[in-house]
């Protein structure tokens, strides 16, 4: 059978089973647009090319599948680097085709070439670039297999116009052989033994739990270890969801906006079980004050994280998935050998630290101004989003104080259902990545969180999702300045507010909402907060946005300054319980 | 001149476009120098040796090599300590030289175990292939001359038969 080349890439697209993809075409990209009128897959046109990326990875995120964009060349392919990024920071898979001028014209400045291979070269796992119709099964079906094997990731296909044009005998991809590609999945037995002994002798064990978790979808296995061993556990900002928070043994998110206890768990624990997670800045605040009296086992496939920030004592390289399960058989195996009269090992015996967390949450629980009846606080429009929400309801964040307080307040039971921008910190991640997940659980409610700042960058694509029909959801916590910035300036220069303030009313949100074709609501009181929420929650077939005007003088809390010790945290003014204003 | 930081990489990389700039760009990204590279294709025209010379504490240099190993063009690298390793490297100089000064240089190379490549009215041309050490050696010798121009190529290295048991296997790869 003769295809062209487009043809083949879009017969490639389906034999990998992708069902859904977010694009926008123009020249060098057209003749694949063409065979994808005849093709099983969905194509979802954005409003820019930043939005298909995000949307790609929101996809991905909620879905576990590799997450699709098409864009065309030059501008087309720089517009879905910052999403290329934030994938690579927060290893979302993700395959990106960029459409490229004609192989003949590469390197000649021709109209929209662009040297997008060579600009992605840092923020991809890797990069193609087809110079041979023959090869695009192989290179397609190498691009899923990199992008989701070992530690998932985004990778890029760059397909240039003549290759799109060319003709070749379809054929079936071969086996993959990448000799410079073999991921270890299996932990090594003897680091299993080594990591059980060090378990069974801690005193003040902590699982620190990260996104590489729901990567290898171990949350089951991650709750199994926790129910044997009796060991607390704190989930990263990449890991909310992947611990139930109403467990009793959760402590929530630790760092630099993390809640008292699960960051002072952290420092005054003698072992730390790092479980696919990174030593990230905004999690050990200054290296050399983190946990200075723990022993660390750190699990994680890719082998260039062990001892990048921390030396571990004990290392398990491979799928979280198998180490956690490999540490539960070993432990229970162990336990099983125990003499008759001897104190069980299982659930290990941590009373008197599990005593001194409970004193930290009563003493410290997170906290604001909840009898504010002037102003409506943020941290209360979390609150009551989560608790209108049904179970299992998606939270999609974008970057900033909003991002923070929707990590704190909402209650996460299931993983798979918070996405947002970790690793890259990308403001406009919100509104298309909700979108995306929306697409990748159509099943589910989707509630993106957003700043009047974040909205800005990315509002646009609300009208991709009301032309699509994609129903998200959208509560933009107005308090009219980049907050976060505004934060920072107030605590650490003197209160000299420089290029934060936006305005509450310019864009009018609820005028712009309706302009794009969604519902608009506005709350100006604490009052209206619930049952505005209600009247969103009904809506099921088109996006609403709600613009809630919340406190300026808001502050996230507790907080660890950056590159201070996590030792120094402050919880604010309602961070004591029982301590009023 | 060869320093006590220096430490040398040594990947088998896939013979693909591209692939030299992977390697650099992420020394670059992490804003390493490279001291100096080597690259050519092995007996197997799939596949290319790089030595990498790099001037780095070991602690970030193991990072690196962590780093490098998962480009997906590279098939196998290692770190090779100096003691564990045969390095050589070429150098090629031309030296100004009157009548007098002609004799001098000839011997000097000569005297390193180098040759005269080519002879001008008022230049010399002089190879030396050695260890890095002997080159150093000899350049510095030729900067009492007048150096028109100096070229090394970079050190190549493999491992030494008993840094590896002498087991084939273990010197095949890397
Ligand atoms: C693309 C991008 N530009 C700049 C920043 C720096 N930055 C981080 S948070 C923030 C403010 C975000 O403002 P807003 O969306 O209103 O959220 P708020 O903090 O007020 O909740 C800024 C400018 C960023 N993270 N991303
Ligand atoms: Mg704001």
């Amino acid at each position: 059978m003769k295809l062209t080349g487009a043809q083949a890439l879009i017969k490639s697209l389906e034999t990998q089973g992708v069902e859904v993809m977010f694009g926008l075409p123009g020249g060098a990209i057209l003749p694949v647009y063409d065979p994808l009128l005849d093709s099983s897959i969905r194509h979802i046109l954005v409003r820019h090319e930043q939005g298909a990326g995000h949307m790609a990875e929101g996809y991905a995120q909620v879905s576990g599948k590799p997450g699709v964009a098409m864009v065309t060349s030059g501008p087309g392919a720089t517009n879905i680097v910052t999403p290329l990024a934030n994938a690579y920071m927060d290893s979302t898979p993700l395959v990106v085709i960029s459409g490229q001028v004609a192989s003949t014209s590469i390197g000649t400045d021709a109209f929209q070439e662009c040297d997008i291979t060579g600009i992605t070269m840092g923020i991809t796992k890797h990069n193609w670039l087809i110079t041979d119709v023959n090869d695009i099964p192989q290179v397609i079906a190498e691009a899923f297999h990199v992008a989701t094997s070992g530690r998932p990731g985004p990778v890029l296909v760059d397909f240039p116009k003549d290759i799109a044009n060319a003709l070749m005998e379809w054929h079936e991809p071969g086996e993959i052989i990448l000799p410079g590609f073999n991921p270890i999945t299996e932990p090594n037995p003897e680091s299993i033994r080594q990591a059980t002994e060090l378990i069974l002798s801690s005193k003040r064990p902590v699982l620190y739990v990260g996104g590489g978790v729901l990567k290898s979808r171990a949350s089951e296995a991650l709750s199994i270890l926790v129910e044997q061993s009796g060991i607390p556990v704190v989930t990263t900002l990449m890991a909310r969801g992947a611990f139930p928070d109403s467990h009793p043994l959760a402590l929530g998110m630790p760092g630099m906006h993390g809640n008292y206890t699960a960051v002072t768990a952290l420092q005054k624990a003698d072992l730390l079980i790092s479980l696919g997670a990174r030593f990230d800045d905004r999690v050990t605040g200054k290296v050399s004050a983190f946990a200075p009296n723990a022993k660390v086992i750190h699990a994680d496939i890719d082998p260039a994280e062990i001892g990048k920030v921390r030396t571990p004592d004990v290392s398990l390289i491979g799928e979280c998935r198998r180490s956690i399960e490999e540490l539960t058989r070993s432990l229970t195996e162990r336990a099983a050998t125990k003499a008759p009269g001897e104190t069980p090992l299982l659930p290990l015996q941590i009373s008197d630290w599990i005593k001194e967390i409970r004193a930290w949450q009563d003493e410290f629980p997170l906290n604001y101004d909840k009898e504010a009846t002037d102003t409506v606080k943020p941290q209360f429009v979390i609150e009551s989003l989560s608790k209108a929400a049904d179970d299992g309801t998606i939270l999609v964040a974008g970057v900033g104080q909003h991002q923070m307080w929707a990590s704190q307040y909402w209650k996460f039971d299931h993983p798979y259902t918070w996405v947002n921008s970790g690793g890259l910190g990308t403001m406009g991640f919100a509104v298309p990545a909700a979108i995306g997940a929306k697409v990748g659980r159509p099943d589910k409610t989707v509630w993106a969180v957003d700043g009047d700042g974040c909205f800005q960058m990315t509002a646009q694509e609300i009208v991709t999702a009301t032309a699509e029909r994609i129903p998200v959801k959208i509560a933009i916590l107005n308090n009219a300045y980049l907050g976060m910035v505004r934060q920072w300036q107030h605590m650490f220069y003197d209160e000299r507010y420089s290029e934060v303030y936006l305005s509450p009313d310019l864009p009018n949100y609820v005028g712009w909402a309706e302009a794009m074709g969604a519902v608009g609501f506005r709350v100006d009181t604490p009052e209206d907060v619930g049952p505005t929420i209600d009247k969103a929650n009904e809506i099921d077939d088109r996006p609403v946005v709600i613009d809630f005007r919340t406190d300026v003088t808001e502050k996230v809390f507790p907080m660890v300054a950056a590159g201070a010790s996590n030792d120094d945290i402050m919880v604010g003014p309602f961070g004591r319980k029982g301590e009023s204003k | 001149m060869t320093s006590a930081k220096h430490h040398i990489v040594t990947a088998l990389v896939e013979n693909k476009a591209g692939v030299l700039a992977r390697v650099a760009g992420l020394f670059a990204r992490r804003g390493y120098n490279i001291f100096s590279l080597a690259v050519a294709p092995t007996h197997d025209p799939k596949l290319s040796r790089i030595t990498i010379v790099v001037d780095v504490d070991s602690a970030p240099l193991d990072q690196i090599v962590h780093q490098l190993d998962k480009l997906i063009n590279v098939v196998e690298i290692r770190e090779l300590g100096p003691s564990d390793s045969l390095e050589r490297e070429l150098l090629l100089a031309t030296i100004a030289v009157d009548s007098q000064v002609r004799s001098e240089v000839i011997q000097i190379v000569a005297a390193l175990g180098g040759a005269v490549l080519d002879v001008g009215v008022q230049c010399l041309t002089v190879e030396l292939a050695g260890t890095p050490e002997s080159l150093d050696t000899l350049e510095e010798l030729l900067r009492s001359y007048e150096i028109v121009a100096i070229q090394r190529t970079g050190r190549v290295a493999l491992p030494k038969l008993r840094s590896t048991g002498s087991q084939i296997d273990n010197l095949r790869i890397a």
